[in-house]
């Protein structure tokens, strides 16, 4: 790409985290001059100031993970560490093992080798309830057995602190059916709705799930497979702005696998990369998703672009 | 949304939560249950008015030695049979709403763990081959040999394609449904072998078997389906909102922290047993179990805290009136119970369906 576009300054914050050691090691094999340009100011995604600072032995890590179907690798010895309340995404074309990856992650899967840890604890030592209470988990199957109204359905998400509810609960499926712009929808079927009104419901549901800090203030996460793979332009923005804000104003850790890059570099802190399940790059966003990385991954011809707020953006094509 | 999520008392000015109807409509439930309890208790062969039913309840807790045919008749014979239908079509309706959410299909049926095809066939065992293959059965178990051979078919069948379809880490439901399917086919098959082998008097028994009765009613019948229908009720109930989580998908159900393997477990082995116990002491009651919980979704909604009850109140609204029903219309004789359920429910049910189609479903 033209040289112009490279700028190797970068954002004091930014040299806080390059200094620290995990950080360098999430980055290693990126340090070639071509992916750092864009850096000095990334004003969308890189809101330094609205990150809290949180311990890096806080988190959700994943450490060395591998997932075997068969003979098939699936994901190979992966690491990735998301503090919390930052928004992390998770991009890689199709069958990379993104949605593996994020079930091992949820506790769901169990990887064949390597482990996963939140706040310096292994998944597998947490109690099904205790980790239902901390982490909520959007599925890209948003379909329901039984035709359940909208409220029904995101009170559904208040499972898990059935036998010690909040003290009002009613008020939090609210807040989190208007939080995903379902509120109108709260006395319709839900077999009657529109694939993408049903991905939002499912949000509110998800939102619901982990809308209050657990009695012993544990970190929160949000894991979401392709929130936006069903929705409209409009709500595609929304949805990510405000788990991105709910993130940043709650603590809580938000990890998507979306597809959309200019998605993520607009609301990601930072981005992991995968094909054929192996990591290929790490970090923030606009130093990561360079032409290079996406011509190799995605094959396709990238230019880098700013929008009018100075948001990094790409414009793709696929040319011979 | 953007400027909504700016002040969280926003958020806050959502919709209020409309009142719950489930409370109200198993209300209104229990009470057509006391009505039909009520209206059953005076049809029959001998004929017991309403008015007179105080008089013969009161003379319960008389020490009155000789009782009169209307007190003979209601303690030996009608109230049995009343109890019987009462927790049999409960113990079916619950059956049926417990099989649905686990299989997370409307279309699912108490049979599909094969627990009444396999009483039906271990019933079928005993008619037919029973007097050459183990004749000194009846001996040790006297008149209950019909129903012990019966209720462990049932069991034995259920245990079959559970281990059939369990893999590591739970059921396989998909699987399950499947397997249920095959052995129910092998069970038809096997029956019909059996009423090829049978005499005319043994076929016409497994026939009468087959189709469903109460006529058998008796109270030690009533204790066993009722101690295992009763059990069933109970624990059941508990289930309700991790069926309802269920119905997210058994990945989600995980997510959200239901144990689902073991939750699997509970629903087969509640219905092995409540149905099993039915089946073993009446026959084949069909469509209960299919029906009831349907009419309930369709009144109340899918929420499983109002539809197993309400399914248990339903099966055995339809269960005491299809029989008072069959032991009236054609007095003295007595019409096929299975019959009379279908011919109930169906129209009900068609009816209902029709109304509420494009609403609910």
């Amino acid at each position: 790409m033209n040289g112009a576009l490279v700028e190797q300054s970068e954002a004091p914050a930014m040299n806080a985290r390059l200094r620290d050691p995990q950080w360098r090691q999430a980055w290693a094999g990126q340090t070639d001059a071509g992916s750092l340009y864009w850096v000095d100011s990334v004003p969308c995604a890189a809101d330094e100031a609205m990150v809290p600072d949180v311990g890096m032995a806080g988190g959700l890590v994943a450490q060395g993970v591998c997932v075997t179907a068969g003979n098939a690798l699936l994901v190979h010895d992966v690491d990735l560490h998301l503090p919390a309340g930052e928004v992390g995404v998770l991009l890689g074309p199709n069958g990379a093992g993104k949605s593996t990856l994020l079930s091992v992650l949820s506790g769901l899967k169990r990887p064949q080798a390597g482990r996963v840890l939140i706040d310096g604890q292994p998944v597998t030592a947490l109690s099904a309830g205790a980790l239902a209470r901390r982490r909520a988990m959007l599925a890209q199957d948003t379909s329901v057995a039984f035709d359940f109204k909208v409220r029904e359905l995101v009170e559904l998400g208040r499972f898990p602190h059935r036998l010690h509810p909040s003290r009002d609960e009613s008020d939090i499926v609210n807040q989190a059916m208007a939080c995903a712009d379902v509120t109108h929808l709260a006395d319709r079927q839900v077999q009657g709705l529109s694939g993408g009104e049903r991905a939002r419901v499912q949000l509110a549901r998800a939102l619901a799930q982990v809308w209050e800090a657990p009695a012993d203030d544990a970190s929160r996460w949000l894991l979401l497979d392709e929130p936006t793979a069903a929705l409209d332009l409009r709500h595609q923005h929304e949805t990510l702005a405000t788990v991105r804000r709910w993130a940043r104003e709650q603590g809580t850790g938000v990890l998507a696998v979306l597809h959309d890059l200019n998605l993520a570099l607009r609301y990601a802190d930072r981005v992991w990369v995968l094909d054929h399940g192996r990591l290929q790059a790490a970090g923030h966003p606009a130093k990561v998703l360079t032409p290079d990385l996406l011509h190799r991954v995605w094959q396709v011809q990238a230019h880098p672009v700013r929008d009018a707020e100075g948001c990094p953006q790409l414009l793709v094509g696929v040319s011979a | 949304m953007t400027q909504a999520i700016m002040t969280t008392s926003r958020w806050r000015s959502g919709v209020a939560p409309a009142g719950s109807t489930g409370p109200w409509l198993l209300g209104a439930l229990g009470v057509l249950l006391v009505g039909i309890s009520l209206f059953a208790a005076g049809q029959g062969a001998y004929g017991l008015p309403l008015r007179e039913l105080p008089g013969v309840l009161a003379a319960a807790f008389a020490a009155d030695e000789d009782r009169s045919a209307a007190e003979l008749v209601f303690f030996n014979i009608r109230l049995p049979r009343l109890l019987l239908g009462l927790m049999a079509g409960a113990g079916l309706g619950m059956a049926g709403a417990l099989m649905q959410g686990l299989f997370r299909n409307p279309l699912a049926d108490p049979g599909l763990i094969g627990v009444s095809s396999g009483a039906a066939l271990a019933a079928g065992v005993t008619i037919v081959l029973g007097a050459s293959w183990f004749p000194d059965l009846p001996r040790a178990l006297g008149s209950w040999t019909l129903v012990v051979m019966a209720f462990g078919g049932g069991l034995l069948v259920t245990w079959l394609i559970y281990v059939l379809s369990s893999r590591e880490g739970g059921v396989r439901v998909g699987l399950m449904l499947l397997a249920g399917i095959a052995i129910n086919a092998l069970a038809g098959a096997g029956l019909g072998l059996l009423s090829f082998l049978a005499s005319d008097e043994q076929l016409r028994s497994l026939q009468f078997w087959l189709l469903g009765s109460l006529g058998g009613a008796r109270w030690s019948a009533v204790w066993l389906v009722g101690g295992l229908c009763a059990m069933t009720l109970v624990a059941g109930f508990r289930l309700a909102r991790p069926l309802n989580a269920l119905a997210l998908g058994e990945a989600q159900a995980v997510l959200l922290g239901v144990p689902v393997e073991r939750l699997q477990r509970q629903v087969v082995v509640l219905t092995a047993l409540a149905v099993g116990a039915v089946t073993a002491t009446t026959g084949i009651i069909g469509f209960i179990g299919l029906v009831a919980p349907h009419m309930m979704r369709l009144l109340a909604g899918p929420d499983h805290r109002w539809v197993l009850p309400g399914s248990a109140l339903i099966g055995a609204s339809l269960v005491l009136l299809a029989d008072a029903v069959a032991r009236t219309v054609a007095a003295p004789a007595e019409l096929p119970l299975g019959v009379l359920t279908a011919l109930v429910g169906v129209p009900f049910f068609l009816t209902l369906l029709r109304s509420a189609h494009g609403r609910r479903l």
